[in-house]
């Protein structure tokens, strides 16, 4: 018996029936609908008979668009799940009162909001920014593909098995209860000692691999692979938000990748890093998650300013304003955001000088941003502005973020933050500019390169349903938070006393649901859109008159994204182009150098995630046998030297040949 | 030189529209591979400052100078600096073409790495019998995950080694091995850099304590 039980322990680690939730009604709810979907979905792909062709065509397709799209994919459907929690938590807060304790407790209620944080920011927001930069820059600067097209598909299925474990822990197992950034000594062995805090490691540690080495892959596409005569100062501005946010990822990313290995090894090792006992520093970790932390939000925003850039000119039908002013904003940003991260905690101590240098450097990034606003404004001005759903995001966002931008400002008075820290008045500021600045960013962008990607675009009455109420659900959800931040309450509370405060969090919750019908039209945006494609459609390639690169080849564009490539004259190359009277090559195809599918990317990102499970549940032989895996996967995979092949001239010309004709038919 | 050629490759013709020749932009593998070295120094930055900040809270355990032993620590570090000589000597037999040559050196520089490795970990399970095992105090957490993490890479970088060269002899000392030898290159010059800071702040400083 004795034995049995020690075998079964080295087998599973200490995963066991209890560690399934079964006793939480909730979550057995949500398991069933997921288990009835899945299977839906599941049993239709095999129906349809589409699993070769998603295999062959998509997951392990090493061409930057796929890639790109099925990282916005992956970033609409955390969505749901992100936003899922944040329903939970408004209807929480706005019931629980007084003698009534809601209907979720305490610990499932510290569950969800660390899910909520780690999911908007790592598996939706992160997806969708790396998604846009994948599709949009490469077609930019008239390139074939990436620098490293495998390394390509690795980083993101590296992302997919990150978002997978955090999805495994909500059906086995529970999640971190500490909060997004997992503070020492809360986050320790000693007070969190199941398996909720290892997930938030290894989900974060494995996504996070992916990120970084996705960062390196665009840096050195951005350098090395611009189309003749772009230089850097003719980089479309998207571009330029690209490179600055990837240096910052592979200046930022490595410190989130040690900080983790330290807390990991207090967890598993015993260690004293981050303890209160032997030595321990737990403000250590802080410092350092916010050195990642602070321009991992930058990282967010930059790529996002880039899009409403692009759009602010197109759809003012001028060049941008100020293009100079606005590398050089997003430049002085980028180096900024270093420089800043003690104003995550003034109140750690640190003295009124170190105080002082922070708040005050925090303020100076404003001045840039704000450059950037008015460059936006002066665009507008004088043009003829084109209302489409693009824009009215763009607009929205000018709005929304102007405000987001001076409680930031606010907040950057140390005397001011003593009092505003950890209050909701600063999850309203952050919700402020990452819903106002990143999310609006991303629909624009969804909105703006979506017939570029797929080759008809979105439902404008839709696009606009979803508009309105994603921003007037903003409003209503989160001014009465700045109000109540005012007053003083505290973020991450499920239960409060005060029955005066339950109007602000009804409200609130008000607001909630209008974001929920916002993300409703999405969906019914995107569904509208798919049925009625053929009158969406466009063969032009250029259905916004746009003025960068990616609008001179078709939509969808070929594998080889241009059959010939394009020659740099000016800033606005697209836009140059035309002005000059371009005419279509027509013949002279010359073969193109291309590299090969690989299905390495799934099984290592998959070999990673078995890792990153067993090491979870402590099961010990699975993780050794799962990362020899990994790493003879790393080394089988070099001795694959036949990576590339040339598409032939005859290929070149029929797919340039059906684009002609359907260009034809269109005119 | 190089300059002027990029130069005239990127002036495009006054009024062309694109290249009527396929276009190779320059591998990017060099620079791919500087970019990830940068940020593993990142990686070794944050060690340094855990180990800048904790190095000192001894806990009431044994602090540098009743752990180190300098000889042992220098003859380690020759072995290190030994191995960064012989894969030159690698790199060079390369130029000339010379495979064997290469295979050699680069089995001398394995060797060296392997015997670097050997000694380190003699040293850990040396602290670790004396009962100054990382869990015992914060210093001992920064300074085995320091000298640790370097180790590991090392390791790495000896498997990595090997990898190529099986692949050496297999195909010979073609572009691929070629970049590929010279990011290996790159990954252990580097090695030995960040062991020099190691060497430097860990050990001489601590035995100045």
């Amino acid at each position: 018996m004795q034995q049995q039980s020690e075998l079964i322990h080295f087998i599973f680690g200490r995963l066991t029936w209890d560690a399934i939730p079964f006793h939480v009604p909730i979550l057995v709810y949500t398991f069933i609908v997921v288990a009835i979907l899945g299977a839906a979905l599941l049993g239709t792909i095999t129906w349809m008979g589409k699993w070769g062709y998603l295999w062959r065509e998509w997951f392990t397709s090493i061409d930057h668009k796929k890639i790109g799209i099925m990282y916005i994919v992956l970033g609409i459907i955390m969505m749901l799940r992100g936003f899922s929690d944040a329903i939970m938590m408004r209807l929480q807060q706005a019931m629980a009162f007084g003698g009534s304790m809601g209907y979720l407790p305490p610990e499932h209620y510290d569950q969800i909001f660390t899910a909520h944080g780690v999911i908007m920011i790592f598996f939706v927001a992160m997806p969708l920014v790396v998604g846009l930069m994948n599709f949009v820059m490469p077609l930019q600067i008239g390139a074939r593909d990436v620098a490293f097209p495998f390394l390509n598909n690795f980083s993101f299925w590296m992302t997919v098995a990150g978002a997978i474990l955090v999805m495994i822990s909500l059906f086995v197992g529970e999640f971190a209860r500490t909060g997004w950034l997992a503070y020492p000594p809360l986050s320790g062995i000693a007070y969190s000692p199941d398996a909720g805090v290892d997930y938030y490691i290894w989900s974060l540690q494995i996504a996070g691999i992916g990120t970084l080495l996705s960062g390196v892959n665009m840096v050195v596409t951005i350098i090395k692979m611009r189309a003749p005569g772009m230089t850097l100062m003719k980089m479309p501005i998207f571009t330029w938000t690209a490179l600055c946010t990837n240096v910052l990822i592979v200046a930022a990313f490595p410190v989130l990748t040690a900080v983790l290995v330290l807390l990991s090894l207090d967890r598993y090792v015993g260690t004293n890093f981050f303890t209160n006992d032997f030595g321990g520093n737990a403000m250590m970790y802080v410092n350092l998650i916010w050195i990642w932390g602070h321009p991992e939000v930058y990282i967010l925003i930059l790529p996002v300013f880039g899009v409403y850039s692009e759009v602010v000119s197109t759809f003012s039908g001028k060049s941008l304003f100020g293009y100079t002013s606005m590398v050089y904003a997003t430049v002085v940003i980028t180096i900024l955001s270093y420089l800043v991260w003690l104003h995550h905690f003034f109140t750690m101590g640190s003295g009124a000088s170190v105080n002082s240098f922070f708040g005050i450097t925090t303020m100076i990034i404003s001045i840039p941003t704000g450059a950037k606003m008015f460059n936006w404004l002066f665009t507008m001005y004088r043009g003829r502005v084109d209302f489409d759903v693009p824009m009215l995001w763009t607009m929205g966002f000018m709005f929304t973020f102007i405000i987001g931008g001076m409680t930031g400002v606010l907040l950057a008075v140390p005397p001011a933050d003593f009092e505003l820290h950890n209050s909701l008045f600063l999850v309203a500021h952050f919700h402020n500019v990452i819903i106002g600045g990143v999310l609006f960013g991303l629909f624009a962008g969804i909105n703006y390169w979506f017939p570029k990607a797929i080759g008809f675009r979105l439902d404008p009455f839709w696009g606009k349903v979803s508009f309105w109420f994603w921003l007037s659900g903003f409003w209503f959800a989160f001014m009465p938070l700045y109000v109540l931040g005012l007053m003083g309450v505290t973020r991450r509370l499920s239960h409060f006393d005060d029955p005066s405060l339950q109007i602000w969090f009804q409200i609130a919750a008000f607001g909630a649901a209008l974001i929920f019908l916002g993300i409703l039209a999405f969906l019914v945006q995107i569904f509208v859109s798919i049925r009625r494609r053929e009158s969406l459609r466009d063969h032009s390639g250029d259905i916004w008159g746009g003025r960068t690169l990616e609008w001179s080849t078709s939509s969808p564009p070929p594998d080889y994204n241009f059959a010939f490539t394009p020659l740099v004259h000016d800033l606005d190359a697209w836009a140059d182009m035309k002005r000059r009277g371009y005419q279509r090559p027509l013949q002279g195809f010359i073969p193109i150098h291309m590299p090969k599918n690989t299905g390495a990317g799934v099984i290592l990102a998959g070999l990673s995630m078995i890792c990153g499970f067993a090491m979870i549940w402590h099961i010990w032989w699975l993780a050794i046998a799962a990362f020899a895996g990994v790493i003879g996967g790393v080394i089988i995979h070099t001795f694959n030297y036949h990576r590339d092949f040339h598409l032939s001239a005859d290929e070149v010309a029929r797919v340039e040949g059906e684009r002609s004709r359907l260009l034809a038919q269109q005119s | 030189m190089s300059t002027h050629a990029t130069d005239t490759l990127n002036a495009p013709p006054a009024q062309g529209f694109y290249l009527t020749s396929e276009h190779h932009p320059e591998n990017g593998t060099m620079l791919g591979f500087w970019i990830y070295l940068m940020s593993d120094c990142l990686v070794f930055a944050v060690l340094f400052a855990m180990y800048a900040v904790l190095g000192r809270n001894y806990a009431a355990g044994p602090g540098p100078r009743a752990l180190f032993e300098l000889p042992t620590v220098l003859l380690n570090t020759s072995m290190l600096l030994l191995s960064s000589i012989t894969y030159g000597f690698a790199m060079l037999e390369m130029a000339r073409n010379r495979t064997g040559a290469t295979l050699a050196w680069l089995a001398i520089t394995g060797c060296f790495g392997a015997a670097f490795v050997g000694l380190e970990l003699t040293e850990f399970a040396h602290f670790i019998h004396e009962g100054a095992g990382p869990q015992r105090s914060a210093f001992l957490s920064s300074f085995f995950t320091l000298v640790g993490t370097h180790g590991l890479h090392v390791t790495f970088g000896i498997i990595w080694l090997v990898t190529l060269m099986v692949q050496v002899t297999k195909h010979g000392l073609i572009p691929e091995n070629r970049r590929r030898l010279s990011c290996l290159s790159l990954f252990w010059h580097f090695l030995d850099v960040v062991w020099i800071g190691v060497f430097t702040f860990v050990y001489l400083m601590g035995m100045l304590r």
